[in-house]
């Protein structure tokens, strides 16, 4: 079938971006807005706006029933989810089936299958994916067994945990019992699943994911993306390709996410997420992520694609458009996220309004934002203001470019974390590639040190 | 029409080539404003005004009621003086209870020492706790529970001891 007006189910920069690409390819767009978004960036530009509840997400973006109502008033072929709030959510997946109308991502199924963190791990262990070495524990005694065999120190997951909630690090076996009592009490508490699971903790990891593309039939990736660079588990700073990576170790990363999407006979745009131990010089599967991802414009400055187009055109039922042969890859692209966070207080969040936003304009620079002179950022959702993509013909090019780039981003009325990434991109291991995961908040408690002490605070 | 990034740049390939530094273009549905910094690249600074197309739908309010909190609102008694407000930090939902139907942190009438927790003020999904940071007697709430409260908005009062 062919989509001529899709429902966005989102919000904020992604909703922009996907109208975008939508009058580009002449779909129709119905915005679906809580009330505190009706006069946002997106509701202006979408071809229509429709309010599906109060600003709570849980009673608006978050509300199946409020978003199929929706995309049925506004007679929507499709709905777009966008990332976070419903994207890999099987009921709406479901419920849409249900009303005739085309979900714009995995079939519920595949949501399913990489929905719980074990559940991934099983089928990436089906599909003969190396996985950290771990598993499932119920017992303190099989929790014994288990860590002798990946060896100290390890990590307990909640199985339905994510995003960095619910993990704790175990450093002796004397510890270990207390601390699988208590996160069995914390994960039952929290997601109201007491089951946990027992991995090996990689000291030195880097966070390297491979964007991939399937028909249901044919997967195809679309290289890797680096976001070793995060502050809690929330990305800051994102590049593709993954630089200093070996080559033989990036080609096996590329046909482990090929195969593992083949194996759910994916179908859509997803992402599968490796985890890089630099001191075994392997990497291990980690989990899927079932929806477009933040960080997709660094794989769309490097191949050329639009990726919503394409997520559009297999929802649509249409073959993928090209093989992995027609995919080049050429130079290299960093994204920076900023956010109403100061950085400087803790990155307390900084909602209200923007009195001025000015941004770079050139060759290999691109901006994805859903603020404009005069937006007001609500309080009620996350801190995502814009994301500075720069494109260059190398790593080097493109660190210039962004340095150039971040300093003629101008945003007033609220706090930004614009000045962390000026510091960052002047830091030589940064500019060097390949960071660990342990870098940034090495590099953040270092500068909070130094400026502690008075000598270095009074610059001499 | 609607002005797309291609737009913008390929204004900016004519100027480029020309002799001025700043463009400022305002149409009914959008303003642009182009600028040419000393070093020959350009940044911009662009509004979109077009009003968005509402559609009502069947099941929504007819007006959303963004109503928030204003600092000054409750300030009115003279008596007010000597009391010590207790104020939000951030722009955030003001909540006063640990979660949805557990009993509020502080009522009025309740006792507090400055280290007291009286209420949690959500911004940006996170959790910013409020002290009472005065040792009294809470006398007045002034925001409702999950309402929005603004920036430096008044949350409650307190009667110092010895006041």
């Amino acid at each position: 079938m062919t989509i001529r007006r899709i429902l966005i189910a989102n919000r904020g920069e992604i909703a922009v971006r996907i109208v975008r690409t939508c009058q580009r390819l002449g779909i129709e767009t119905v915005l679906a807005a809580s009330e505190a978004d009706l006069d946002s960036l997106a509701a202006r530009l979408a071809d229509r706006t429709i309010c599906i509840g109060p600003a709570k997400s849980s009673a608006s973006y978050l509300d199946v029933d409020a978003v199929v109502g929706a995309a049925c008033a506004a007679k929507a072929d499709a709905i777009h989810p966008g990332y976070g709030f419903l994207s890999e959510n099987q009921r709406l997946a479901q419920a849409c089936a249900g009303a005739g109308i085309v979900f714009i991502g995995p079939t519920a199924a595949q949501l399913d299958a990489v929905g719980d963190k074990l559940k991934a791990r099983s089928h990436a262990l089906a599909a003969g994916l190396p996985v950290v070495p771990g598993g499932e524990v119920d017992s303190i005694d099989e929790a014994r067994t288990v860590a002798e065999k990946t060896g100290w120190p390890v990590l307990i997951k909640a199985v339905s945990g994510g995003g960095g909630r619910g993990m704790k690090l175990v450093h002796e076996p004397d510890k270990l019992a207390a601390t699988i009592e208590l996160a069995m009490a914390e994960a039952h508490a929290s997601f109201g699943d007491p089951r946990v699971y027992l991995e090996r903790y990689v000291a030195s990891g880097r966070h390297v994911e491979v964007q991939v593309l399937g028909d249901g039939e044919n997967v195809i990736h679309l290289g890797t993306r680096d976001c070793s660079i995060q502050r809690r588990y929330q990305k800051l700073v994102e590049e593709a390709p993954a630089p200093n990576l070996r080559d033989g170790l990036r080609t096996a990363m590329h046909e482990a996410a090929v195969t593992f999407a083949k194996h759910l006979e994916y179908r859509g745009l997803g992402t599968v997420e490796l985890l890089v131990d630099c001191e075994r010089d392997t990497f291990y599967f980690l989990e899927m992520n079932a929806r477009i991802q933040v960080e997709h414009p660094v794989t769309e400055a490097i191949c050329g694609l639009d990726l919503v187009a394409e997520q559009i055109a297999v929802a649509e039922g249409k073959p993928l458009r090209f093989t992995q042969d027609d995919v080049h890859l050429a130079g290299h692209a960093i994204e920076c996220r900023i956010n109403a966070e100061d950085w400087t207080q803790d990155f307390r969040p900084s909602p209200g309004t923007v009195s001025h936003a000015v941004f770079p304009l050139g060759e290999g620079v691109r901006i994805d934002t859903h603020i404009q002179t005069g937006a007001r950022v609500p309080p009620f959702y996350d801190s995502l203001l814009a994301k500075l993509i720069v494109q260059g013909a190398d790593r080097t090019h493109a660190l210039d470019r962004l340095r150039h780039a971040l300093a003629q981003c101008e945003i007033t009325g609220v706090s930004t974390n614009l000045p962390m990434h000026i510091e960052l991109m002047a830091q030589e291991e940064f500019a060097r590639g390949g960071v660990n995961t342990a870098y940034f908040p090495w590099f953040l408690e270092n500068r909070a040190t130094a400026l502690r002490d008075p000598c270095v605070a009074k610059g001499r | 029409m609607k002005l797309t990034n291609e737009d913008v740049n390929e204004i900016l390939q004519l100027l480029d080539a020309g002799p001025f530094d700043e463009l400022n273009l305002q149409t009914l549905r959008f303003k642009l404003q182009l600028r040419r910094g000393g070093d020959g690249t350009w940044t911009q600074e662009a509004q979109i005004l077009s009003a968005p197309n509402l559609l009502s739908p069947a099941t929504a309010a007819a007006v959303p009621a963004a109503a928030a909190a204003s600092p000054a609102q409750h300030s009115t008694q003279a008596e007010a003086e000597h009391l010590v407000p207790v104020r939000t930090p951030l722009l955030g939902t003001f909540y006063r209870a640990p979660k949805p139907g557990a009993p509020a942190f502080v009522e009025v009438g309740s006792r507090v020492e400055k280290d007291t927790l009286v209420g949690i003020v959500e911004t940006m999904k996170l959790m910013n706790s409020i002290y009472a940071e005065t040792a009294g007697k809470v006398v007045e709430i002034c925001a409702q529970d999950a309402a929005t409260v603004e920036h430096d908005a008044v949350l409650m009062r307190i009667e110092p001891e010895g006041a």
